[in-house]
């Protein structure tokens, strides 16, 4: 997927919508109008945006620690392990976001669930499967406002 | 606030998202055992008290160009961490800004902001430019760019069987 491939009304629905979806009754329809266009042609486009991977769900983001626990564990593997150790994660329900960085802690995930306790099972399931150290770095504080993704499309 | 048990089963249920259908809320709404007005007032409900921070379309960054994901790190004295947080926040060019605790020796960094962008040199400049913009020349940091994503969706906090109990 490239940016090249969404038109316009693509961006207008992508730029609009990543907060303040319309909380009524037919709120695709309440989208549509503030485009100019039809419900039908909203749903289309959400529905093409979801099978592409652009959006992965309209939906909510929940803050931080209000309905659960959550962390950013970062371990250092060792690179012929790395994607051994990543299948491992990903295999984790409570993982759901996962990526090799450039640093000696070279593999950065967040783990969710319903409690402090919940988490600190997984990572610890990590390590003894591992055999290596996974560092927790729980949110603290956040700052400012999630406002989405502000894309620049040139 | 604390989360009512009903609340927990509304949120639970939207974990996957809304249905593309016309009435999205009503969907929900007969998946929990509630009327849709109450699914529309607990959710504006949960916007308000911010448990919820956005309800939308969760954009995928990578999927709309944005090839270069780099989580920016920090090590500000404790004393301005949270100046120094709310200042990167506020620019255009940080999606998300949060402090968490070092972890010494293995980890000297207490301050977390993520920048994306198409092109790794746009976002080393972008990178270069906040430091500038907010006296950061002393403050030791590091670039961590993302070179695989192995797994990227939205947070499940519930259990499968709260979902449907």
């Amino acid at each position: 997927m490239t940016p090249a491939l969404l038109d316009d009304l693509d961006r207008r629905l992508i730029e609009s919508f990543q907060r303040d979806l319309p909380l009524c009754p037919e709120p695709y329809a309440a989208m549509a109008e503030a485009l100019d266009t039809t419900a039908a042609d909203v749903l289309e486009r959400l529905a093409r945006f979801e099978a592409l991977g652009v959006v992965s769900r309209v939906g909510a983001v929940v803050a931080p620690h209000r309905t659960g626990w959550s962390t950013l564990a970062a371990m250092a593997v060792p690179e012929g392990r790395l994607d051994t150790v990543a299948a491992l994660v990903n295999a984790c329900p409570e993982v759901n976001h996962n990526y090799a960085r450039q640093h000696r802690l070279n593999l950065w995930f967040v783990v969710t669930a319903a409690s402090r306790a919940g988490v600190r099972a997984v990572l610890d399931g990590i390590e003894d499967a591992t055999g290596i150290e996974v560092l927790d770095l729980p949110l603290e504080r956040a700052y400012g406002i999630d406002l989405g993704f502000k894309p620049s499309w040139s | 606030m604390e989360l009512s048990p009903t609340d927990r089963r509304l949120l639970a249920a939207l974990e996957d998202g809304l249905p593309l259908v016309s009435r999205p809320y009503a969907v929900l709404a007969e998946r929990v055992g509630l009327a849709e007005a109450v699914v529309i007032e607990r959710l504006e409900a949960l916007l308000h008290a911010g448990v919820i921070k956005r309800l939308g379309l969760v954009v995928r960054h990578h999927e709309i160009g944005y090839r270069a994901n780099a989580m920016t790190v920090w090590d500000v004295p404790d004393a301005s961490v949270d100046w120094v947080g709310r200042a990167l926040a506020a620019s255009p060019d940080v999606t998300l800004c949060y402090r968490r605790p070092r972890r010494l020796p293995a980890w000297r960094y207490n301050l977390f902001a993520m920048v994306h962008g198409r092109e790794r040199e746009a976002v080393l400049g972008r990178i270069a430019a906040l430091r500038a913009a907010h006296g950061l020349d002393g403050v030791p940091h590091a670039v961590l760019f993302s070179t695989k994503r192995f797994k990227q969706r939205g947070a499940r906090y519930f259990a499968a069987a709260e979902v449907d109990g």
